[in-house]
């Protein structure tokens, strides 16, 4: 163990966060320039940063790599407590790519409060990597809820014409769910012998009342964040809302916190319970995965399609966590990588033509194939993928939750594969009123194609869902011991 | 322990600072017109600081009881003078620009807010309720006479009346339920107190009629609910700098006899004055939180905020265990920071023309005072008690240690109500990062001291960056209240 590999997750946790409050310094817009140059420099180090981490991961061990403990309130043994599996590694390099992205994505198109823009994201990149590094409970907490403070301020500065609105429900939302977290995590200190590790309360004995109330404060927590069926609305509202930066963030990684809270908390410390209501959260997934999809098909608004859209994924993700199957939970996973660089992808593909029409309406496009021949052929691309064509990421992560569920309960499968054939309904309608047809008006005959900038931003991304579509070996690999081990320990029943 | 001997050593911060106080009544009397207010104002800082060191240099040398047992020096009272001296020097830092434009920067200001120091610090080192009593009475006269100092304004003296009135009221209650006290058990030293009270049980009639004076009167001084009412008047009426000084340190005060009293005086009758905190905190947190929501006046929205925060502040305390009141001991060290924070960065925007009244004052306030936003941005967020800032270990530590009481259900309310509460700070930071300046916003370009926004800024930035050593803070308060006599 050299000195990096003790050490690494926090590097990466705090050089972005420290970035971000030398790129808050450069204050007022007339040092813009400086401030971007200075917000793509950390955002690209913290990249290269994290790379070792799956060069140096260990794909034969379930057990918590680049370990980092130190005291912090001894008073209730809350320690300074990181580590990271096979589950949280492929998240925390999707943050750090995605933050690159999302830095280049906003170059020239924020030009008001530059500065805070940017540090904003920089600080919610570290916190958010936090987020999946910390093993101790109340560690996880403090990232879990810093986190709410820049992406509040992401809506609420730069978002649009509802943007107070949308912020504040955000906001509220997330802390009634975190806040019953908090009391649950307490709890718990009690039940683990008086300590924070999330490790320690992996094991904790509890009965099967406590599992019970446990499992649904976590669920109150992690549904909301995911967000499942029916706690799901202040979504939509907050992507509309957010800046085309903020609505990557959002729905590439902060949404997977959730889901990854799920696997994380719910289903080790409470197994017996994730187990007995299991159809609870099953039933809502479906729901999400169909009910949602039909949703999707009727908005106008093409980001509100699109985090409908995001919404009956994420139901997939929670679907493939909860039949307790490891090519559901394998797939799962893959979904959550895949869906961040897809719904990553489309919001983007949305701000380039918000950014030059000013319109998020599907009405206000037609024949935009026209006159943005290349951004036309990218976005055809990403809404396939979304649609889970085979040969993309899209499809690897849904087929293997088909198949788990198939082999749970046939009906499961059934139900979820109505998704493909509803995804594949509104995303094409929506590209077919959007991209082809006749130019619908002056100002879509007018548009100039994507710049080199937003080619390099999309075609980075198309590359990604390309490669883990056609070899997913990679990520599967890292995760599959994990994944094994948290089954193995989710069937051993703690009553 | 109950020596009975005089040993001045144990009360040298309060000596200190009452020579002091004298000598600038007398120097002001002397001193040349133009020179008065800076020598003052000098003096009055140098002692607070002064003061300051001799208090932390008493620390960790036990406990010892001095002048005849009336006050105590131990580990407790040194972290709580030392709180209440850096805060009351802050306090006169900030109020500096504000109070000479409002004509109200002249000696008697700095003797009536060093007297008060010299009441708190008697309050937090009593052992006695005695000294308890006459500590409490030296802070509220000042107090009184600080709010009133503004003569041509008819609020301030509405306020000044309002207060005096009904504080009169609740010492009257206070000292009913001390006589009482001492009726029964023979004792007025709080050890005597603690031993007397193997011998009388709670079914005994006039001691349940002391013990709820004495909880009303408590509860009055920190302006818990149901004997809150003066909090919102008291807050709006005052000049924003009195405001300042009597929320900060007067609630370390507060706390520290209601931690003598209850928990080591009256420690033996616990289940009797732990059902009716239980009632005060529940219904604190309630009121406190709802109502602020309704304000429109940052000071009287502040007002309720701090009666929702001696809810949380209760909570910790009723568990009635060591960790409860070293949870207790860590939220009022803390409000007292934001506090001082918030207020200092109301005082700040303050210019010699304009008062801040009204949230829609700070309108856009991002777009022209950025820094004072940013750290406005770090007090409301810390007072909603959204982590990485120290108002999140606050509440922590307060509903870990009301969890392990076994107060489910509390917990889960106050958890509902913090969420309610989140509303209204989210409200603040709205308004100053999404609104858009308009034409109403009466602030323009910063106008105040850079001394006072340089203290200010290390103020508000502490409840981020302390995070680190916020375990540090926890052992050093639990060792300090593990320290008391207890059974």
């Amino acid at each position: 163990m050299s000195w990096l590999d003790q050490h690494l997750l926090s590097i990466i946790i705090w050089f972005p966060v420290i970035g971000g409050v030398l790129v808050l310094a450069t204050g007022r817009d007339a040092n813009a320039a400086v401030a971007r140059r200075l917000a793509l420099g950390f955002s690209l180090g913290t990249l290269v940063l994290s790379l070792p981490l799956y060069s140096r991961f260990d794909n034969a061990t379930a057990h918590m790599q680049f370990v980092e403990r130190a005291d912090w309130i001894t008073a209730f043994n809350v320690d300074y407590f990181l580590g990271i599996d096979g589950i949280s590694m492929p998240l925390i390099l999707l943050t750090a790519l995605l933050t690159v992205v999302v830095v280049i994505a906003g170059w020239e198109v924020i030009r008001e409060r530059v500065a805070q823009y940017l540090a904003a994201f920089l600080i919610m990149e570290g916190l958010m990597i936090g987020v999946f590094c910390a093993l101790d409970a109340i560690l996880f907490y403090l990232f879990w809820e810093a986190m709410l403070i820049p992406m509040f301020l992401i809506i609420g500065i730069w978002g649009g014409s509802n943007r107070v609105y949308a912020a504040i429900k955000f906001f509220l939302y997330t802390l009634v769910g975190s806040l019953l977290m908090l009391v649950a995590l307490i709890y718990l200190y009690f039940a683990a012998g008086e300590s924070f590790s999330i490790l320690d309360f992996h094991n904790a004995p509890l009965g099967a009342t406590a599992q019970t109330l446990i499992f649904l404060a976590f669920f109150a927590a992690f549904a909301v964040k995911v967000p499942m069926v029916p706690v799901h609305t202040w979504l939509p509202d907050a992507h509309v809302e957010a800046p085309t930066g903020g609505s990557v963030i959002l729905a590439a990684i902060t949404l997977k916190m959730g889901a990854y809270g799920f696997l994380r908390m719910s289903i080790p410390i409470a197994p017996d319970a994730a187990r007995d209501l299991a159809w609870l959260v099953i039933g809502l997934s479906l729901t999400a995965v169909v009910y949602i999809a039909l949703v999707a098909l009727v908005q106008r608004d093409m980001k509100k399609l699109i985090a409908y859209s995001s919404i009956s994924h994420m139901g997939f993700v929670t679907l493939g966590f909860f039949i307790f199957e490891s090519r559901g939970m394998e797939g799962a996973l893959v979904q959550m990588i895949s869906h961040g660089f897809i719904s990553g992808a489309l919001f983007l593909c949305v701000g380039v033509l918000y950014d030059r029409l000013h319109s998020r309406e599907i009405a206000s496009y037609g024949g935009v194939v026209n006159s943005m021949p290349v951004f036309a052929t990218l976005l055809v691309f990403f809404a396939l993928a979304n649609a889970g064509l085979p040969g993309t990421s899209g499809f690897v992560g849904e087929f293997l939750v088909i198949l788990g569920s198939f082999s749970v309960n046939p009906w499961y499968a059934a139900v979820a594969a109505l998704t493909l054939i509803v995804g594949a309904a509104y995303t094409l309608w929506m590209i077919k009123r959007v991209v082809f047809g006749a130019v619908a008006n002056d100002s879509v005959r007018d548009l100039v194609d994507i710049n080199r900038r937003e080619l390099l931003v999309l075609g980075v991304l198309a590359v990604c869902v390309l490669g883990l579509g056609v070899w997913p070996l990679p990520v599967l690999e890292v995760m599959h011991v994990t994944v094994d081990n948290l089954l193995a320990h989710a069937t051993v029943s703690k009553l | 322990m109950q020596a009975q001997t005089l040993l001045l050593s144990t009360a040298l911060p309060e000596i200190l600072v009452s020579v002091m106080a004298c000598a600038i009544l007398l120097l002001d009397l002397y001193l040349p017109r133009e020179s008065r207010a800076k020598v003052g104002y000098g003096l009055s800082v140098l002692t607070l600081l002064a003061a300051t060191v001799i208090a932390l240099g008493g620390l960790g040398s036990g406990s010892t009881l001095g002048f005849n047992g009336l006050v105590v020096r131990d580990d407790v009272s040194g972290v709580l003078k030392a709180g209440v001296l850096l805060g009351t020097a802050a306090v006169l830092v900030y109020s500096r620009s504000y109070a000479v434009a409002r004509r109200i920067w002249r000696g008697e200001f700095f003797v009536l807010a060093l007297l008060g120091v010299v009441g708190m610090m008697v309050m937090i080192s009593a052992a006695h309720l005695i000294s308890l009593y006459v500590g409490l009475e030296l802070l509220a006269l000042c107090l009184y006479a600080m709010i009133a100092l503004q003569r041509d304004s008819v609020k301030a003296a509405e306020a000044a009346m309002k207060y005096f009135i009904l504080g009169a009221l609740a010492s009257g209650i206070l000292l009913y339920g001390m006589s009482l006290l001492y009726g029964l058990t023979g004792s007025l030293s709080l050890r005597g107190l603690q031993e007397a009270a193997i011998n009388l049980s709670l079914d005994n009639l006039p001691l349940l009629v002391a013990l709820v004076l004495v909880v009303a009167g408590l509860l009055f001084k920190l302006g818990a609910v149901p004997f809150h009412m003066w909090v919102p008047d008291v807050y709006e009426g005052s000049a924003t700098c009195t405001t300042l000084y009597l929320s900060a340190a007067p609630k370390l005060a507060g706390f520290a006899i209601v931690l003598r009293l209850l928990a080591v005086g009256l420690d033996d009758w616990l289940a009797a004055w732990q059902d009716m905190l239980v009632v005060s905190a529940i219904l604190s947190v309630v009121i406190g939180n709802t109502v602020a929501i309704a304000q429109t006046n940052i000071k009287r929205m502040l007002a309720y905020s701090t009666i929702s925060h001696m809810g949380f502040l209760l909570l910790g305390f009723l568990a009635g265990s060591t960790a409860g009141y070293s949870a207790s001991m860590l939220y009022a060290v803390i409000y007292t920071v934001v506090s001082l924070a918030a207020f200092g960065i109301v005082l700040a925007l303050c210019t010699p023309a304009l008062e801040i009244e009204q949230l829609n004052d700070l309108k856009g306030l991002n777009r022209r005072q950025p820094w004072l936003a940013f750290l406005m941005l770090l007090v409301m967020f810390t007072l909603a008690g959204v982590p990485p800032t120290v108002g999140f270990y606050a509440k922590f530590a307060v509903l870990q240690a009301a969890l392990s009481a076994g107060f489910i259900s509390l917990v889960i309310v106050a958890v509902i109500f913090a969420v309610i509460g989140a509303f209204y700070y989210l409200r603040v930071v709205k308004i100053m990062y999404f609104d858009e300046p308009g034409d109403a916003p009466p602030v323009v370009a910063f106008t105040g001291d850079v001394g006072a926004t340089a203290v200010l800024s290390v103020n508000a930035l502490v409840l981020v960056l302390s995070m680190p050593w916020i375990g540090a803070l926890i052992d050093l308060l639990s060792r300090a209240v593990a320290a008391l006599p207890s059974h």
